[in-house]
């Protein structure tokens, strides 16, 4: 089984990266961008075939490590 | 006064921190490497040093954080012994939740690396009590991602309690409310972005971090 994690800041906290990528989106010509988040992707193999026991442990990776709860939030994807 | 300084892969102001440390007090700390399952016994002072440690993978601090030595760290901490972390070592002590809030990408994206007027907001830490009344430091400053941010309940809860040791005299990062150092609730964990052991020698950077490894031992004396 695999989990795909998106880990991205919290609305509210700023994005200097993001703002940076949007800027520069804009200077290539592409004017209707008019802001980006930058946030992290991490696909995860996991040695199960239980679904919910592995969401219960990959949120539970978030918690302790992928991202840090003062600032991101995150989202599970599961995939056979 | 018996110490120690902890050594992560990446970490590259251990041996500056270790001469700082000897210079002060006369005494020469333990090297510790990361993957120790413990300090050594009867510690008076450990520092977590700055560098790169594990490359910043994920976020900074974040992987070092997570190293086997760090369960006896936070032991020490809740032990009330005196921990300073600087810059990386800053961001690994928020990382292991030994301080509160987040260090995030200098807002201007910028590695700002200067000799920076530092600004001692409270002399009632057992880490800036020998600064007194001077109120203006100049203390190194060389870092990627030392925006402090903080919910505003916690920064206010922060303000009201004493617990900002240091604010920038000219804000190089974005930090909210220019805080460059913060200590715990119980005042023994300091974590701060400038460099006080890169500021020990007249010839390299200044005199004004002497008094911050003077103040701790002092407090443990």
């Amino acid at each position: 089984m695999k989990a795909r994690v998106h880990v991205y800041l919290k609305p509210g906290v700023l994005d200097p990266q993001g703002q940076a990528v949007a800027t520069s989106l804009n200077h290539l010509g592409f004017e209707e961008v008019s802001a980006a988040r930058q946030g992290k992707f991490i696909e995860i193999d996991l040695e199960t075939a239980d679904a919910e026991e592995a969401q219960k442990r990959v949120a539970e990776m978030c918690d302790k490590l992928l991202a840090n709860p003062v600032i991101e939030n995150y989202d599970i994807e599961l995939s056979a | 006064m018996k110490s120690a300084v902890i050594v992560y892969p990446g970490s590259n102001c251990d041996r500056d921190a270790a001469v700082a440390i000897e210079r002060v007090t006369g005494h020469a700390p333990t090297m510790v490497w990361h993957g120790e399952s413990s300090l050594p016994e009867g510690l008076d002072f450990i520092m977590v040093p700055g560098g790169f440690s594990y490359g910043d993978y994920l976020r900074c601090g974040a992987i070092a954080a997570r190293s086997p030595i760090t369960a006896d760290l936070i032991k020490q901490a809740e032990a009330g012994v005196p921990i300073l972390g600087v810059c990386n070592g800053f961001q690994i002590l928020i990382e292991a939740g030994l301080l509160p809030g987040a260090l995030m990408r200098n807002e201007g994206l910028h590695f700002v690396c200067e000799r920076a007027p530092l600004l001692v907001e409270t002399s009632q830490t057992r880490f800036t009590s020998g600064y007194g009344d001077t109120k203006e430091l100049t203390i190194p400053i060389a870092h990627h991602d030392g925006n402090y941010f903080a919910d505003t309940e916690t920064l206010d809860r922060l303000e009201g309690e004493g617990q900002v040791a240091f604010r920038y005299g000219n804000n190089p990062n974005g930090s909210a409310r220019d805080i460059a150092g913060i200590t715990n609730a119980n005042g023994n964990v300091l974590g701060m972005m400038p460099h006080p052991e890169r500021a020990v020698d007249a010839k390299h950077g200044g005199t004004d971090g002497v008094k911050l490894f003077e103040s701790v031992m002092g407090s443990v004396q």
